[in-house]
């Protein structure tokens, strides 16, 4: 794989067979509106796939579209080798997907949950029962079965729902910010079990705006305002040039009153951009400069730093090196 | 072919057993939605049985003519004050004519004429039966039913003593024989009941299903039906299902209080009579179904429910006569399922109608209901979420 900075056409991939989903310049409009502009997206089977992007950016649409929940305005989708446009049935089969809101149903207990969502999918008798009972076992809900959902705590619904929209087999699991508002030792539980599970062939699609879980990934794509801009796995994209731009290296400083020393720090003229991260700052500066030359400078401007460390981008660096660099790219158009 | 029906209600039987579970944990609802229209047809049926006091009433006493000084006879009068003491009705006039009377009661003057015949007194002496006319304005049925039912009380209680003042018996010495004029056929309750059934069914049926599809919408469990193998038809029937049932029973009540406490006699067939009322359940829970599919929110499906059901209630025939509607209502209410409903109501309880009259009005309800799911079934199969 080749980490790209995407322009929203890259070729059709040659080996399609083994791709779980494959879009092409995806589209959709809402009224005027463009929700998703052209995006284009292969996930291969097994990959747990991080889809990132700002609020409102289009990564829910994205997953609408590509589970045929949403008509496609324009492109193509191939979802598990089926085009979604021609069979979305089909595509439905063979696909899980645990929407950005609590789907389960409040006033049902966890048992009957599972049941109803079995059922749904066609599932009778037996190999319902098993079915169910192979779900309990994985997501250890055995002590709830009784319990209202409505009475589940965060994490525990969404183990839950990740079992009622997996107990038809799927090959491909969506899953739309499942970590979204669950403590970190769920949210840690949940992330084990997707690569569990994953390790059985099972491919994920997942929405996060968790860093840490972004490079827990093995494929990553951001999307911003409708374009994909970029795609790779996270080491790829931390070494993006458009991330970490040339004759730029970025250092970790420490230092009392990280505000006021921010302040100062960007009165540097060799500084480029600098953020807090914590109690230290995150400076990008050209290439030449040295932690002594850093050091002395603050110092002369009253600020004393503790450790200057050089620094490798992390991935919120480079989503924000690339949306500042997306934004300055509109600006200048317009 | 019958793989491809099968397809067409995938999902059905997975709908119908999670909307019994919400059943059963939402029971206090439930309970309330069979609870209020029994009430609520207590409380009217009672109401229309009881609450008519001090009607009009002009009185044409044609036994008293020798007598000069007095109006009527002895007989006569312990007869007309017996009416006036029952409260239910006022004598504001006396007339002397049959012209007289006719006209007090045409102007509306008078809603009920009491008319006492010539040989009145002499038919008591001879312990023949006396017959008094009772004349009703029909046009207001709530008032007719229940000056009917009254003067044929006071008759009766009227005959009791003077039998058991006289100590003869030889049957009935004073009978009132009722005409209701204007509106012949209006009897209430018999009249008012079983109309006020259907409304009362419209009404519960089309909330119950109206909220179903929006509230999913709402909690976002719908997103996630989505992209499950059910199909629009089985979803919405799996829904319906439940509700159908649940809305039988509740008819099955309602007939029965109607029976039993209201004593409106069922004059035709009880299994016809459950038949076509199912066809009008599906097609109020179809209707309903539609106005979920249709709305954004809960509250915008409840606004849709009324602006449906008032209409409904008003064009019907419940509260006033088809046959007086100005043309664009009489045209409009062709549209309305309670039309049918109530005249397929009336037609069995009261006339004893049968399927040879009442199955076109099965038959257009049935066309309403399927018609009416299927549109709902396409606009949900276009719904976005
Ligand atoms: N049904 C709709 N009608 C109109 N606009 C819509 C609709 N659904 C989404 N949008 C718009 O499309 C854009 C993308 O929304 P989307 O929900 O895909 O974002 P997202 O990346 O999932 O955001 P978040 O991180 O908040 O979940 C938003 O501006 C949203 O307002
Ligand atoms: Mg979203």
């Amino acid at each position: 794989m080749t980490a790209l900075v995407t322009s929203g056409n890259n070729p059709a991939p040659a080996n399609a067979s083994n791709l779980a989903i494959c879009a092409q310049k995806l589209t959709r409009k809402f009224g005027d509106f463009t929700a998703v502009d052209q995006a284009s997206m292969t996930v291969e089977r097994g990959e747990v796939f991080g889809f990132l992007g700002p609020n409102g950016s289009g990564k829910t649409t994205m997953i609408k579209m590509l589970t045929g929940i949403l008509p496609i305005t324009s492109g193509d989708a191939t979802v598990a080798g089926i085009d979604v446009r021609k069979d979305p049935e089909g595509v439905r089969q063979r696909i899980g997907y645990m929407s950005q809101r609590f789907s389960l149903y409040d006033d049902l207990t966890v048992a009957e949950n599972l049941r109803f969502y079995g059922r749904i999918y066609g599932l009778r008798g037996t190999t319902l029962d098993e079915k169910i009972q192979q779900t309990i076992e994985r997501n250890a809900l055995q002590p709830y079965l009784d319990r209202l959902a409505a009475r589940l705590s965060g994490g525990w619904k969404q183990r839950l729902a990740l079992g009622c929209s997996m107990l038809h087999d799927p090959s491909i699991m969506f899953l739309d910010e499942p970590t979204a508002g669950i403590d970190p030792v769920a949210r840690r539980k949940l992330w084990d079990l997707l690569f569990d599970l994953s390790g059985h062939g099972i491919t994920f699609f997942v929405t996060t705006h968790y860093m840490d879980e972004a490079e827990r990934c093995s494929h990553l794509a951001y999307i911003y305002y409708g374009q994909i801009i970029a795609d790779g796995t996270p080491d790829q994209l931390r070494d993006l040039p458009e991330a970490s731009p040339a004759g730029t290296r970025r250092f970790e400083i420490d230092a009392p009153q990280v505000t006021s020393a921010l302040r100062t720090a960007r009165e540097l003229p060799y500084l480029k951009s600098a953020t807090i991260f914590g109690r230290s700052i995150h400076a990008l500066v050209e290439e030449n400069v040295t932690q002594q030359d850093i050091d002395r400078d603050l110092r002369a401007r009253g600020v004393q730093p503790q450790e200057i460390r050089p620094l490798t981008a992390t991935l919120e660096d480079v989503f924000v090196e690339l949306t500042y660099k997306k934004q300055a790219k509109e600006a200048s158009r317009a | 072919m019958l793989n491809y029906l099968r397809n067409l209600f995938r999902g059905f039987s997975a709908i119908f057993y999670k909307e019994t579970v919400h059943m059963r944990r939402d029971s206090m609802a439930m309970m309330l939605a069979l609870v209020v229209p029994i009430v609520e047809m207590v409380i009217l049926g009672a109401a229309i049985d009881t609450n008519i006091r001090q009607v009009n009433t002009v009185v044409y006493d044609q036994s008293g003519v020798m007598d000069v000084a007095q109006e009527g006879s002895s007989a006569s009068r312990d007869l007309i004050n017996h009416f006036i003491n029952s409260d239910t009705f006022k004598v504001y006039k006396y007339v002397h004519s049959d012209r007289e009377l006719n006209e007090e009661l045409v102007a509306g003057r008078a809603h009920v004429g009491i008319k006492i015949p010539l040989d009145f007194d002499r038919k008591l002496l001879r312990g023949e039966t006396a017959q008094v006319m009772v004349i009703v304005d029909g046009s207001d049925s709530s008032t007719a039913g229940t000056a009917v039912n009254v003067a044929g009380a006071i008759g009766l209680d009227q005959s009791l003593q003077l039998v058991l003042a006289r100590g003869i018996n030889l049957g009935q010495p004073i009978e009132i024989r009722p005409k209701v004029m204007f509106n012949p056929d209006s009897r209430s309750p018999n009249f008012f009941l079983p109309g006020l059934i259907a409304v009362l069914m419209l009404m519960i049926t089309v909330m119950l299903t109206a909220f179903s599809v929006v509230r999913e919408k709402e909690r976002g469990t719908l997103e996630q039906l989505m992209v499950t193998p059910v199909r629009p038809l089985g979803l919405m029937l799996g829904k319906i299902m439940p509700y159908f049932f649940m809305g039988l029973g509740e008819m099955m009540i309602l007939l029965g209080f109607m029976r039993v406490v209201f004593r409106v006699p069922v004059h035709g067939s009880v299994v016809l009579l459950v038949a076509l009322t199912s066809i009008y359940l599906f097609v109020n829970l179809a209707i309903g179904m539609l106005i979920s599919v249709r709305a954004g929110t809960q509250a915008e499906a409840m606004q849709s429910s009324f602006s449906i059901m008032l209409p409904s209630i008003f064009l019907s025939g419940y509260i006033f006569p088809r046959e007086t509607m100005p043309v664009i209502f009489h045209a409009m209410s062709n549209f309305v399922p309670a039309t049918y409903m109530i005249n397929i109501f009336r037609g069995i309880i009261l006339r004893g109608a049968g399927f040879q009259e009442l199955w076109l009005d099965g038959l257009i309800l049935a066309v309403m209901g399927i018609g009416v799911l299927l549109l709902a079934a396409r606009k949900f199969e276009r719904m976005v979420v």
